[in-house]
């Protein structure tokens, strides 16, 4: 413990850092994933090339993709903007698939229903599609911000500092302690991340969360004659 | 007044849902189609909001051609109530029955206080205003799914076997609490059901459907019982058998009807006891 103890405000600072790199890749990965979602579910040519490149991607070695993107995008090899890009597609590639399927598990009967009261294409998407797809949806998210979080670590190769820092400094210095005070942290913060996207799901869908039963209370009146 | 003039509608693959059909939908009455699944009716339904766009042919409403108007615009003016209600799952019941006025741009205010108008007037209590659909009965939903219907204040109500998926009982009182609202507010209602009986109770004018929405018979109940246009129809309706089959029969504590099992379905009132 007293490599922890005599390190708290370095590994503070790293877990705050962590954090930071994470939220980016997450949201722009997520806006992203909505149009290409879409694409994907709504015709059948592009759903086939989307969700092919989408798993060809996942599928590249993370430290592979940070020394491409660099030359293929006239950025530094080294700087935060590659980590930032290279996370946003991987969590893309997670995300646009499970848009796709959230979108076609909406129930046709609801959607048609809704185009039969009167929605517009544009806004049944936003106000009935999009958020009934919200729970699977928010499956997809999930997953991709836990990868998201445990992918910020491999930028210390690169030089980016996270608390990847723990495990090459640790690794380096043969410091048992320090690389598992970045396991746990890493493991904490990804925690924390799942924990606040779950309570925003349960905030913008509260009708995922009602008690699906009858109405305790009679609520019925009795029919006017 | 609603009129479908030679009315086709072919379907890519190749099948012909309607064909040549002609009908007029008389104001402020209900209109009943009626046949089993493949006779077209619920393809009839549709293309009067503009959900199915026929082929050839023309539909008018009072007199103009929907195929001139926008169909969301068209949708809005309509009143729409299907099977399993349709209800929006992650919309309380109140902004349920809130949605179209609010697509039309009425201030929300004055929106939810005509919603909870129309809670009364469908026999709902206001306190469900807060609830999901998933929190009510499937009765309850419907109904709901009426009121959302209404809320516009539509002229036309299309109701898509709105009945079909609620248990008997419930059944029966959303029939009545249908011929209470349209006597109380005089809207033209366009049923489908494959359920005669339901055509019957329900329906000023009943439209039975063949197979290609080909038209067996059409007129007021009375007029079909007394006198089916074909054995189709009186296979369909049940004036051959059963409980519609009615013959008298004498028996020692008098004279009563009873149906093609002999099971005892009623008496004959009035002056034609003599029989």
């Amino acid at each position: 413990m007293t490599w922890i103890i005599n390190n708290l405000d370095l590994i503070w600072g790293l877990t705050l850092e962590h954090i930071r790199l994470s939220i980016p890749p997450i949201v722009i990965g997520f806006l992203i994933s909505i149009p290409l979602g879409w694409l994907a579910y709504r015709f059948k040519l592009t759903r086939g090339i989307l969700l092919t490149l989408a798993g060809l991607l996942y599928t590249i070695p993370s430290l592979a993709l940070f020394v491409i993107l660099p030359p293929l995008l006239g950025i530094s090899f080294l700087s935060e903007l590659n980590i930032t890009i290279a996370l946003t597609l991987y969590a893309v590639a997670i995300m646009a698939r499970s848009v796709a399927d959230a979108l076609a598990s909406v129930d046709p009967a609801i959607r048609q229903s809704a185009t039969a009261v009167g929605f517009g294409g544009w806004r049944r998407f936003w106000t009935v599609d999009f958020p009934l797809a919200g729970p699977v949806v928010l499956a997809g998210l999930r997953v991709a911000a836990v990868s998201t979080v445990s992918l910020v670590t491999v930028g210390i190769l690169i030089g980016v500092q996270s608390l990847g820092y723990l495990f090459t400094n640790g690794f380096q210095r043969r410091i048992l302690e320090e690389i598992f005070a970045g396991v746990v942290m890493t493991v904490i913060v990804a925690l924390l991340i799942d924990r606040a996207l779950v309570l925003l799901g349960r905030m913008l869908m509260p009708w995922t969360t009602v008690a699906k039963q009858k109405a305790p209370a009679p609520a019925l009146e009795g029919a006017p004659a | 007044m609603i009129e479908f003039r030679a009315v086709t509608k072919r379907f890519p693959d190749g099948t012909v849902a309607v064909e040549d059909f002609n009908l007029v939908i008389p104001s402020r009455k209900i209109t009943v189609f009626v046949g089993s699944s493949g006779s077209g009716k619920t393809t009839l339904l549709r293309m009067i909001n503009r959900m199915v766009d026929p082929t050839d042919g023309d539909i008018e409403i009072d007199g103009d051609s929907i195929m001139s108007k926008e169909p969301v615009a068209l949708r809005r003016s309509i009143g729409y109530v299907m099977q399993n209600s349709g209800l929006l799952p992650h919309f309380k019941v109140i902004d349920n029955v809130t949605t179209v006025p609010m697509l039309n741009g009425v201030p929300k205010k004055q929106a939810r206080e005509q919603a909870l108008e129309l809670l009364d007037t469908v026999g709902l209590s206001r306190s469900i205003a807060d609830r999901y659909p998933s929190q009510l009965s499937g009765g309850q939903q419907q109904r709901v799914g009426v009121a959302r219907g209404l809320a516009a204040n539509p002229n036309i109500l299309l109701m898509d076997e709105p009945f079909g998926a609620v248990d008997p009982i419930v059944r029966a009182e959303l029939q009545q609490e249908t011929i209470r609202l349209q006597h109380e507010l005089d809207k033209t209602i366009v049923f489908v059901t494959h359920d005669i009986d339901e055509a019957f109770l329900l329906g000023d004018q009943v439209v039975i459907l063949e197979k290609g929405a080909k038209i067996a018979q059409v007129g007021s109940p009375n007029e079909i019982m007394a006198a089916p246009a074909s054995d189709f129809v009186a296979n369909f309706i049940g004036t051959d058998r059963g409980k519609r089959a009615l013959t008298l029969k004498k028996t020692e504590a008098g004279t009563i009807l009873v149906d093609s099992e002999g099971r005892g379905a009623g008496v004959l009132v009035g002056g034609s006891e003599s029989a």
